[in-house]
Formats: structure tokens, C-alpha cells, sequence
């Protein structure tokens, strides 16, 4: 699932909240400007990986900084793209369009399910 | 993007024929040496090694913008939070809370930890850029400060892209037409620990922080100054409660306007010493004497009769505290407290290993500039300890900077014992326009006070030693003996002016004497005359009486004979 804002009304939290993190549930948050070839590629690889990795128990907020830029001092973003994990703690963030899948399970901190594909 | 920025530059010159136009930091004395400000719409680097006062500075720089200029600031602040980036300038004086919350500062933390952060692939700094502009765009900033930017280095691995990115950064900086300053760490080799002043090229100044003998000065350069001339030196500059002022050096040319107006010394005896009555206003006077000749009285004689014109004066005291020079001068008949009380006059003291020699001109010159005297008082110059060019240097500057705002300037210097004059006083004697010398004079038992005129310029001056007493009506000038035995003062003078008293007395008598005995020796001659006058008027007396005699016994005989004849002839 993919929820992508397109405006500045923008959900703070998903309202599943602890319980659902608690049972695995990755909250994720990826910062764009623009339609860049390094954010379609960045979206494109995380959705990818995500699939691979967390299918069924993951959630993507694509956050166009274009449009609300008034969010970048929250999540302390300075490099795009920023992929935000929210959830579960502690918070991580990987930068870069994500095209190196080994790094960015090391700094999600995703242990791939064995016997999943990798 | 380039684009969009060569087409910025062009129109940039276009609008600006003449020379380049710049935003004013509102820092005392920062403003003079870069002729006006930092280059306006363009990015300032800031570097300088830890504790050199670079947030301050730039912090001193927006809340300047707002309050002074109207011209709302944005922070990014790479390495303090903003509540404590308030609290230490609070320090300062400057409420930044409520520059925010009036919406005409913003302060955005960026924070980086690299432990947090995994590389994975391409990115670029585009979130910087989406936060500062929105933060410029929010307020309508006009100023913008990056500290440290460099952080960046320590938080992201990829130097080459920080790099290219940061050179965007700048450019778009200059796009956007907003006054930066961006701060830097000093590295080794080279102004920042990255290099970034290879991107930053308009305009750089460096600020240092030396220890000297123990003593730190805080200096300022300005290293470039693309398109505007500037001030080359290093000048000193302080960061107290007042905020932060810089003192420039002295104009270059000695064109300053000098008066022929003459202001009293305060000593009756003195103005008359001096051709004019006292001494040139504007000029600077140098009072150098042993411990306890009373440098400070004359200073302070001076001072008094300045603010009983109703002048203002600043006396900058390095040995005493205020309390103790009013104090003591009561002594000597001067009400200073009555002149603090009118608020003429205003005492500013401080140890002189406080700071160094420049943050003490430094602090002077502000003092100066705030207090507006028409005269200050120095006491002493010689407090100061540090190598004789720094002195000179600094001391030259404190003169030219009272002389090019018409302030009469008194410096008292603590002289050694024996003739060599002092470091100081020999530094800065050819900097003043007068220069009285007291000394001591010791003999038969005592100590006596004599000043004397070493020079006086421009005006014809005794060249007399004269002495000098203090009583409690102030300095009192006394006429000394100068005679073959060289110059008597005190009891001695007393004395020989005793023995002369004595001498023309005797002489006096002598005089009387021997006009009397004259007058007798002329009694005794007119007696004599008398005597020898009678004598002969009894001579003559008896004389006339003979001749009688002589006559009448002649007409007797003649009677006689004829009586004689007449019998013979008639009886016979």
C-alpha cells in the first residue's frame, strides 16, 4: 500500500499506532522534491524492496517537499531523497535513491524473513 | 540552475553601475573598515578557530538587520539548538525569543548524526535548499546565517557531492538575493577545515583569538573584499554586554581639524606657565611623574575645571577605583561627586590585565562613542604591561581617535625612578602636544614638588621649574628660587629667602648708619664754621674797638696839640 500526499494535509500518525509497529509493522516515510529521476527511482526501488522484504506489513507516505516544504525542518530532512522509518523505534533514515537495497536494510534494520526471496 | 543565476548576475551589475552596494552589519566599527557593510545579496564567509566569537557575530548580524534595519534574518544553526543559541546571546542583550515570535527571525536547527543516517545511492542537499528557502520565503528574510555549514562534512559521507553541492548553495544563495554569512571552522593551512572558502570568494573576514602574555585579544581581518577596497590591518574588537563593537584604526592621513580654542588647566599657576593660558583644545597631554608627585590632582584639577564649564569628561581610571580617586581628590578641594551626580562626569575602571592593551582601546573607543566627552583622563597609561610597539600602536590610535573628535585628552604616566623615561612615556611622547614633568626635588631632609614644561607645542611656555603644593584648594604654583646654588625649594627656599630678608635688612641698617654719621660730621663742620665765625667776629669786634680807640686818642692828641700850641703861641 502506497499513500502518497499530494497536498499539505498531511497524517501525522497511522492510527494503528503501537500495536500493530509492535507486531511488525513498518511505518515509512520517503522525503522527494519534485519529480526527479533520483525520486522515481528512489519510490520505484523502495516500493520494490518493500515488496520483497515486508510485504503486507509496511506502510509508504511519499512526502513532495515541493508542495510542503514546511515539513522538511520536522523529520531534520537535508539530503534527498530521505526515506524515514517511523516505525517501529528508533527512528532511521537512509538517504539516497535507495538503489543500494543491501544498505538500506542495514539502516532499516530489516532482517529479511527467511525463505522470502531475496 | 546555472542559468537562472548568470541571468541574476547580469541583471545584478546592470542595476549597480557605480560600485557595489552593502548591507550594514549595525557592529561598531566593522561598518568603517569594510566602507559601508558585507556585499549585499551576496554570501560572507565568517571563519575564525573555536571561541572566536563567529555566532556571536553573525547572530549580532540579524538581530542588527531587524532592529537597526528592518530587514528580517533567517538562522540555520548546524551545531546549537535554537533555545540555546537564545541563551547565550541573551548575554548580549538580544531577546531572540521575541524576535520570533514578532515572525522577524528564524531559527531552524539542522541536525545531522551520522550514526542515524545510511547511504544508499545519489542524493543531493535539495532538503537543505527546501528548508532554508522556505524558512527566507516565510519571513521574507533578507538576511541569512549558516553556522557552521560545514558541519555537513562530520554528517555525510560523500564529500564530492556536499562539495558540488554547496557551491549550488551559494550560487542559489545568490539568487535569491539575501546577505549570508556563513561561518566556518579555521583549519590548518587554509581559513576553513574543508575549504569552503573556495566557494565562498566575495567576501571573507577572519576573526582570531590570541593569547598573549596571558592576555587575549580577540582580532578581526578583513582578508578580501571582492569589488570594495577595505581595511587591510588586524583590528581588535571586544564582545561584552554591550554586544559587539569593533575599533577601527585610526584614518590613515593626519588631516584631522584642530582648534585654537584654549581650555584652563585648572591650575591658575599652570595656565600661566603656558603662552595661550593653558592648554590647545583637541590636543593630548602627557603628566609623567614619580609615585605620589600627583599626577592624579592634576588630572583630576583638570577634569574639574572642565565640568565646571559644564563639559562633559570621562575619566578612565586603571589604578583606582572611582570611590577613591573622589575620595582622595576631596582631599585636595575638588567635588568630583557633584559632577558625577550632574552627570558630567562618568569614571570607567578596570584592572589593566583585565584584557589586553587592544580590548582595552577598544573598549575605550566605545566608551568614547557612547559618552560623548569633550575630555577624558587617562590614569595611567603606564598601568599597561606588553610590548612597547602594541603600546605604541594602540596609544597612537586612542590620540588620533580623541584628536579627529576634538577631544582634550590628559594621560598620566608613572615615570621610574631616575631620569630614563618609562616604556610607555617614551612610546608616546611624540604623540603629545604637552608634556609636563613633576619631580621630586630632595634635599636638606625633604621631599619637594617642581613641575616643568618638557614641551608645549605651538605656544610660547615657561621654561622655568616651578613648585608645586598641594593644599585642599587644589594645586597651588609657588615661585621658586633659582640661584647660584641651582633651584632651592620647600624650607630650604624658605630659608635662603630668609637670609636674603636678613642681608637687606643689615644692609638697610648699614645705609641709615652712615647717613647719620654724615649728618653728624656735617653738624660738627657747620659747628665749626660757627666757632671759627664768632672767633672772628669777635676779631673784627675787637678791631673796630682799637681803631676807635686809635681814632679817638688820635683826635685826642690832635686836641691836645693845638691846645698845646694855642697856650705856647698866645702866652708867649
Amino acid at each position: 500500500m502506497i499513500v502518497t500526499k499530494k497536498d499539505d494535509g498531511y497524517v501525522a500518525d497511522t492510527p494503528n499506532g503501537l500495536s500493530e509497529s509492535e507486531s511488525g509493522e513498518y511505518n515509512l516515510r520517503l522525503y522527494v522534491a519534485g519529480q526527479t529521476p533520483k525520486s522515481l527511482a528512489a519510490i520505484a526501488n523502495l516500493k520494490k524492496l518493500c515488496e520483497n522484504n515486508l510485504a503486507g506489513r509496511y506502510t509508504i507516505d511519499v512526502v513532495d517537499l515541493l508542495v510542503t516544504p514546511q515539513l522538511a525542518a520536522g523529520d531534520q530532512i537535508v539530503a534527498l531523497p530521505t526515506l524515514v522509518r517511523r516505525l517501529p523505534p528508533p527512528l532511521k533514515r537512509v538517504i539516497g535513491d535507495l538503489s543500494n537495497t543491501e544498505r538500506v536494510l542495514v539502516g532499516l534494520d530489516i532482517r529479511p524473513k527467511t525463505g522470502s526471496s531475496t | 540552475m546555472a542559468a537562472k543565476r548568470t541571468k541574476a548576475d547580469t541583471s545584478a551589475n546592470a542595476s549597480r553601475p557605480a560600485s557595489l552596494s552593502k548591507t550594514p552589519t549595525g557592529i561598531k566599527g566593522l561598518d568603517a573598515i569594510t566602507l559601508g557593510g558585507f556585499p549585499k545579496g551576496r554570501p560572507t564567509l565568517l571563519c575564525g578557530a573555536a571561541g572566536c566569537g563567529k555566532t556571536l557575530f553573525a547572530m549580532t548580524f540579524l538581530v542588527n538587520g531587524v532592529n537597526k534595519f528592518g530587514e528580517p534574518g533567517v538562522l540555520m544553526s548546524f551545531e546549537e539548538r535554537a533555545r540555546d543559541l537564545e541563551t547565550n546571546v541573551a548575554s548580549l542583550g538580544y531577546d531572540v525569543a521575541e524576535l520570533v515570535e514578532r515572525k522577524q527571525l528564524v531559527i531552524d536547527h539542522v541536525y545531522i548524526e551520522r550514526a542515524e543516517i545510511e547511504e544508499s545511492g545519489e542524493y543531493d542537499l535539495e532538503g537543505l535548499f527546501v528548508r532554508l528557502g522556505y524558512a527566507i520565503d516565510s519571513i521574507g528574510a533578507k538576511r541569512v546565517v549558516l553556522d557552521t555549514i560545514e558541519a555537513l562534512f562530520s554528517g555525510l559521507d560523500d564529500t564530492a557531492i556536499l562539495r558540488s553541492e554547496l557551491r549550488r548553495l551559494f550560487a542559489w544563495l545568490k539568487d535569491k538575493g539575501v546577505t549570508a554569512i556563513i561561518t566556518g571552522e579555521r583549519g590548518e593551512g587554509q581559513l576553513t577545515r574543508y575549504g569552503i572558502e573556495e566557494y565562498v570568494s566575495d567576501c571573507v573576514i577572519l576573526l582570531d583569538n590570541r593569547v598573549e602574555d596571558q592576555v587575549t585579544t580577540r582580532r578581526l581581518r578583513v582578508v578580501k573584499y571582492r569589488g570594495s577596497s577595505h581595511g587591510t590591518n588586524e583590528y581588535p574588537f571586544l564582545i561584552d554586554e554591550h554586544g559587539i563593537s569593533v575599533l577601527p584604526i585610526t584614518a590613515a592621513e593626519l588631516g584631522h581639524k584642530i582648534s585654537r580654542e584654549s581650555v584652563s588647566t585648572g591650575v591658575s599657576g599652570l595656565d600661566d606657565m603656558l603662552g595661550i593660558r593653558g592648554y590647545f583644545r583637541g590636543s593630548s597631554i602627557l603628566i609623567s611623574g614619580l609615585a605620589g608627585t600627583g599626577k592624579s590632582t592634576f588630572a583630576s584639577a583638570f577634569v574639574n575645571a572642565a565640568c565646571e564649564r559644564g563639559e562633559r569628561c570621562l575619566f578612565f581610571a586603571f589604578e583606582e577605583s572611582p570611590d577613591q580617586i573622589v575620595r582622595n581628590m576631596a582631599s585636595v578641594g575638588f567635588k568630583l561627586d557633584q559632577h558625577i551626580d550632574s552627570g558630567l562626569l562618568d569614571f570607567r575602571a578596570a584592572r589593566p590585565s583585565l584584557y589586553g592593551f587592544e580590548m582595552h582601546l577598544a573598549r575605550m573607543n566605545r566608551d568614547i562613542e557612547d559618552f560623548a566627552p569633550q575630555v577624558i583622563v587617562v590614569d595611567p597609561i603606564s598601568a599597561f604591561r606588553g610590548p612597547s610597539s602594541e603600546i605604541h600602536s594602540t596609544l597612537i590610535r586612542l590620540a588620533d581617535i580623541c584628536k579627529s573628535k576634538g577631544i582634550t585628552a590628559l594621560f598620566t604616566s608613572l615615570s621610574s625612578s631616575g631620569e630614563q623615561m618609562t616604556e610607555s612615556e617614551r612610546s608616546v611622547s611624540s604623540l603629545m602636544d604637552t608634556w609636563i614633568s613633576l619631580k621630586d626635588m630632595e634635599a636638606n631632609g625633604e621631599r619637594n614638588r617642581v613641575l616643568y614644561l618638557l614641551k608645549s607645542r605651538g605656544m610660547n611656555h615657561s621654561k622655568q621649574l616651578r613648585e608645586y603644593q598641594l593644599t585642599n584648594h587644589g594645586v597651588h604654583m609657588v615661585d621658586a628660587y633659582v640661584g647660584p646654588d641651582g633651584v632651592l625649594t620647600g624650607t630650604a627656599r624658605i630659608a635662603q629667602e630668609a637670609r636674603e630678608r636678613e642681608a637687606g635688612l643689615s644692609r638697610k641698617q648699614a645705609t641709615e648708619r652712615r647717613r647719620r654719621e654724615v649728618a653728624r660730621k656735617r653738624a660738627a663742620v657747620d659747628r665749626q664754621i660757627a666757632e671759627l665765625r664768632a672767633a672772628l667776629e669777635t676779631e673784627e669786634a675787637e678791631m673796630a674797638t682799637l681803631i676807635e680807640q686809635e681814632e679817638a686818642r688820635e683826635l685826642a692828641h690832635g686836641t691836645e696839640r693845638s691846645e698845646m700850641a694855642a697856650i705856647r703861641g698866645v702866652r708867649s
